[in-house]
């Protein structure tokens, strides 16, 4: 007994002192981050252009980049990540087919990012011509987190109950009435989870868009999709390896925007979530 | 009480696949009369009954063969509106599943289906089906307020009104007191028979109790042998079957000797 008690204590405090590793590590990125971060961090850091061969001034072309190719993400990604788990969950029957394109989302997942940017290049730059533009970089990025978008959403489809279906089908409502009415409505947190966290990650990806849309630098801002941005993942690996002497802080204070961006959306679905479940108890 | 006949069943069968689950059945149900499906666990009453607005369409490799009619109409041939026969042939279900929206909202989905309606006929219709289905007085200052947070009974209650607010003529039930208490079952029944002046009730029940209490006609199912079909036993005024029933293995079952 007293030996059972001790191999539970043990494994007890193992596995609490393996999640705190995890902890340690997360919380020890994020201060440092923050303290060698925010002594950059001022109204010029974010709205001015970058001076001096990138040694001094802000990086609000950078901050704009990123924010123009998170929203063409955002539109390029979201309807057809939500159509098609539409379709897999709802329309398809299941067979073979339905399988074999199961199978290849979950693959496609698992390609490396930089593969995504060099078939953003040969697709979307060069054969269609959209050259290194907003426009290739969003698609490029759509793609990549295409996966995460059409699991989480179809994850979420899973979860409403078919007695819903059957209710609105019974009174003589069409499957698309039913999809936009009761079905929708119902898995919307779900999804918006599942969105927020694969366009986190595109907001942060690099190798897509080395080769679709960033620019080293761009002394005139964006005026149309087919303008090349900077962008701050892109920016950052710049001031880290091709600006010799850039000041730390620069650098630090860039990450620790990227950071605060990718948090401002994911607070930004958090609450669209909140409300859409909210609205679901209360009404 | 009319004789006239609203659905035909002629030489009926249903299949799952490869598998055939019920078998010649041939049957006409009366209008505005409660017609009671009856038979042990999985002898495919639930089947039977959506075969009448169609619910068997959402499984994947079913076939029906043989005829039913609905005033008349085929209902499986290829020109026939799957919405609006479901229109027509309402449905409340085993468990109640009232959307998890308001109740009004929940009244409102049906009608909103369909047409346009100004606020005040939509109104009109709300109140009109929720009185219709015994349920006004106690939901009418929250109409408002999640459907889900009403009790179980009520929630069925809301479901019946649900259906009476697209204006069926035909109403499938299938065992819809099964999962309440012996009150709100009272309620229940109570309000199907209220219901029979205006609406061809179709119930499957496997509580024989109820079927005789409140049914007109009543069906008797069986699977007599494993991997056969169901075939229909017995099919006549719910007096009949349960005083005198013209087959030993309704009698068998109606006396609990089975099932």
């Amino acid at each position: 007994m007293k030996r059972k008690n001790l191999i539970q204590k043990f494994w007890n405090y193992l596995l609490l002192f393996i999640t705190l590793i995890v902890v340690v590590f997360v919380l020890g990125i994020i201060i440092y981050l923050i303290v060698k971060g925010l002594p950059a961090l001022s109204w010029e850091f974010i709205t001015q252009k970058p001076e001096a061969g990138m040694r001094g001034g802000g990086i609000f072309p950078a901050i704009l980049g990123t924010l123009y190719l998170i929203i063409g993400t955002i539109i390029f990604s979201l309807p057809v990540g939500i159509f098609a788990a539409l379709y897999l969950n709802e329309y398809a029957s299941k067979n073979r087919l339905t399988r074999i394109i199961r199978l290849s989302i979950v693959n496609v997942s698992g390609v490396p990012s930089v593969v995504f940017g060099l078939f953003g290049l040969g697709f979307f730059v060069i054969l269609l011509k959209f050259g290194k533009s907003i426009l290739a970089g969003s698609l490029t990025l759509a793609l990549l987190i295409l996966p995460v978008i059409i699991t989480a959403s179809e994850e979420a489809l899973k979860t409403v109950p078919d007695s819903y279906r059957q209710a609105s089908l019974a009174l003589g409502a069409t499957k698309w009435q039913t999809v936009i009415k009761v079905i929708l409505p119902q898995a919307l947190p779900g999804i918006v989870t599942g969105s927020v966290i694969g366009i986190g990650r595109a907001a942060g990806e690099t190798a897509p868009i080395i080769f679709t849309v960033a620019a080293f630098s761009q002394p005139n801002l964006p005026n149309s999709v087919f303008s090349q941005v900077m962008a701050l993942p892109y920016h950052l690996y710049v001031l880290a390896t091709q600006v010799p002497n850039a000041p730390e802080n620069i650098q630090w204070g860039t990450a620790l925007v990227l950071l605060l961006l990718v948090l401002f959306f994911t607070i930004a679905g958090t609450v669209i979530r909140t409300r859409a479940r909210l609205r679901k108890v209360n009404l | 009480m009319s004789n006239n006949i609203k659905i035909k069943v002629k030489n009926y069968g249903f299949y799952y696949g490869k598998i055939k689950v019920l078998s010649d059945i041939t049957m006409d149900i009366e209008q505005n009369t409660i017609t009671a499906i009856i038979g042990p666990s999985g002898c495919g009453k639930s089947t039977f009954i959506r075969t009448f607005n169609r619910m068997n369409d959402l499984i994947a490799n079913s076939k029906v063969t043989g005829e039913v009619s609905v005033d008349g109409i085929n209902i499986y041939k290829n020109n026939v509106d799957v919405v609006e026969l479901r229109k027509k042939v309402g449905m409340v279900f085993q468990r109640p599943n009232p959307f998890p929206k308001t109740i009004y909202d929940n009244i409102a989905y049906g009608p909103r289906l369909h047409a346009r309606y100004s606020k005040q006929k939509l109104e009109h219709i709300v109140e009109d089906s929720l009185k219709k289905a015994a349920l006004w007085d106690e939901v009418k200052n929250k109409l408002h307020t999640n459907a889900l947070e009403l009790s179980g009974g009520q929630q069925q209650r809301l479901c019946i009104a649900r259906v009476l607010a697209v204006n069926s003529e035909i109403i499938l039930m299938d065992e819809p007191a099964s999962s309440l208490d012996p009150i709100s079952t009272q309620k229940i029944e109570d309000l199907i028979d209220e219901l029979k002046e205006n609406y061809t009730i179709i119930i499957v029940t496997h509580n024989m109790q109820q079927a005789a209490r409140i049914s007109q006609k009543t069906a008797f199912l069986l699977t007599e042998k494993i991997d056969e079909p169901a075939r229909l036993i017995e099919y006549d005024d719910t007096n009949k079957i349960f005083t005198n029933p013209g087959d030993k293995r309704t009698e068998n079952y109606i006396t609990g000797r089975f099932g």
